[in-house]
C-alpha cells in the first residue's frame, strides 16, 4: 500500500494532480445545485410576496 | 412542419428540456463516476509503470482526458453560440453559456496537472511554448465569455454578446490541437490517434479511453444541471417555473 502511495517517488506530484482533479470536479458538481436551490428559493419568496399583496390590498 | 422539426421544437422548449434533463442528470453523473472509477483503477493500479517516467506518467489519465474536454467543450459551446446567434434559440444561448464554466474547469485542471507533471519531467513548472501558451489563451477565452456574460444586465443580450466572443475564439481550438505539430515545443506530440495505431500500450490505452468517456459523461451531466438552473432563472416569470418552485417547496 505504501509503495502504491509512493508512486515510485513521484507520489507528491501524482496525488496532488489527482487532488486538484477531484476538488475542481466536486465544485463543478455542487455549484449548479446551489444555483438551482437559490433560484427556487427566490421564486418562492416572490410568489409569497405576491400572494400577500393580493390578500391585503392597500 | 415535419415531425423532426416539431420534435426539435418540443425538446428545445425550456420546460420540456428542464424535465428531460432532470431525468437524465443523475444517471449521467452515476455513469461518469462508475466509468471514472474503473478507469482510475486501471490507470493507477493495473497499468504498469512507464519505462522512462516510472509512475509519474500516471498523471496522463487525468491530464489528457481533461485536455480533450477543454477543446471538446469549446467546440460544443461554439456550435451552440452559432445556433444562438443565427436562430436566437433560448435553449442554445443557455447551453452555450453553461458550457463556459465547465470548459474553464477542465482547462484549469489541464494547466495545473500539466504543470505538476512538467516539474519532475521537464524540470520546470511552466514554459512559454506553443501548446502551453495556446491552452492558457483557451482558459482566458472561457473566462472572457463568463465575464462578458455577467457584465451585461439583460440576460439574453448578454448571452448573445458572449456567444459572439465564443464564436470568434474558436480559431484558438485548432491552434491548440496542432501546436505540437506546427511548432517545436517541449510538449510531446499526440500518442493516441483516431486514425491509425496509437503509440501507447493497450494496458495504458484502455484506462485512458475510459477516463475520456467518464469526463464526457460528466460534462453532459454538469451541462444539464447548469442548464436547468439557468432556464429556471431565465423563465422565473413563467407558470412552469412557479409550479416547479411550489412543487420543490412543498417537499422538504
Amino acid at each position: 500500500m505504501s509503495e502504491f502511495l509512493a508512486m515510485g517517488g513521484y507520489g507528491a506530484y501524482v496525488w496532488s494532480s489527482y487532488a486538484i482533479f477531484a476538488v475542481v470536479l466536486a465544485i463543478d458538481y455542487i455549484a449548479p445545485r446551489l444555483h438551482r436551490r437559490r433560484v427556487l428559493a427566490e421564486l418562492r419568496g416572490r410568489i409569497k410576496r405576491q400572494q400577500k399583496r393580493t390578500e391585503t390590498p392597500t | 412542419m415535419n415531425t423532426l422539426t416539431l420534435w426539435f421544437h418540443k425538446i428545445g422548449s425550456p420546460p420540456t428540456f428542464y424535465r428531460l434533463a432532470g431525468r437524465f442528470t443523475p444517471w449521467l453523473f452515476a455513469l461518469a463516476a462508475l466509468t471514472g472509477l474503473v478507469g482510475l483503477y486501471g490507470g493507477l493500479v493495473l497499468a504498469p509503470a512507464d519505462y522512462q517516467q516510472s509512475d509519474a506518467y500516471r498523471i496522463i489519465f487525468i491530464h489528457v482526458p481533461s485536455a480533450w474536454m477543454s477543446l471538446f467543450i469549446y467546440f460544443v459551446m461554439a456550435v451552440n453560440a452559432f445556433i444562438a446567434l443565427v436562430w436566437r434559440i433560448k435553449l442554445s444561448e443557455t447551453l452555450a453559456m453553461c458550457c463556459a464554466p465547465i470548459g474553464a474547469a477542465f482547462t484549469a485542471i489541464t494547466l495545473a496537472t500539466g504543470s505538476i507533471w512538467g516539474k519532475p519531467m521537464w524540470g520546470t513548472w511552466w514554459t512559454w511554448d506553443a501548446r502551453l501558451t495556446s491552452e492558457l489563451v483557451l482558459l482566458f477565452l472561457y473566462v472572457g465569455v463568463i465575464g462578458l456574460y455577467h457584465a451585461i444586465e439583460d440576460r439574453r443580450q448578454a448571452a448573445r454578446a458572449a456567444s459572439f466572443l465564443a464564436l470568434v475564439g474558436i480559431v484558438n481550438v485548432p491552434i491548440v490541437h496542432f501546436s505540437v505539430k506546427w511548432w517545436n515545443t517541449l510538449h510531446q506530440g499526440s500518442t493516441v490517434r483516431l486514425l491509425g495505431p496509437s503509440a501507447i500500450d493497450a494496458s495504458m490505452l484502455w484506462p485512458l479511453l475510459l477516463m475520456a468517456l467518464a469526463t464526457k459523461l460528466w460534462f453532459l451531466g454538469s451541462l444539464f444541471a447548469r442548464a436547468r438552473a439557468s432556464l429556471l432563472e431565465l423563465e422565473a416569470g413563467k407558470d412552469w417555473a412557479r409550479e416547479e418552485a411550489l412543487r420543490t417547496g412543498a417537499a422538504p
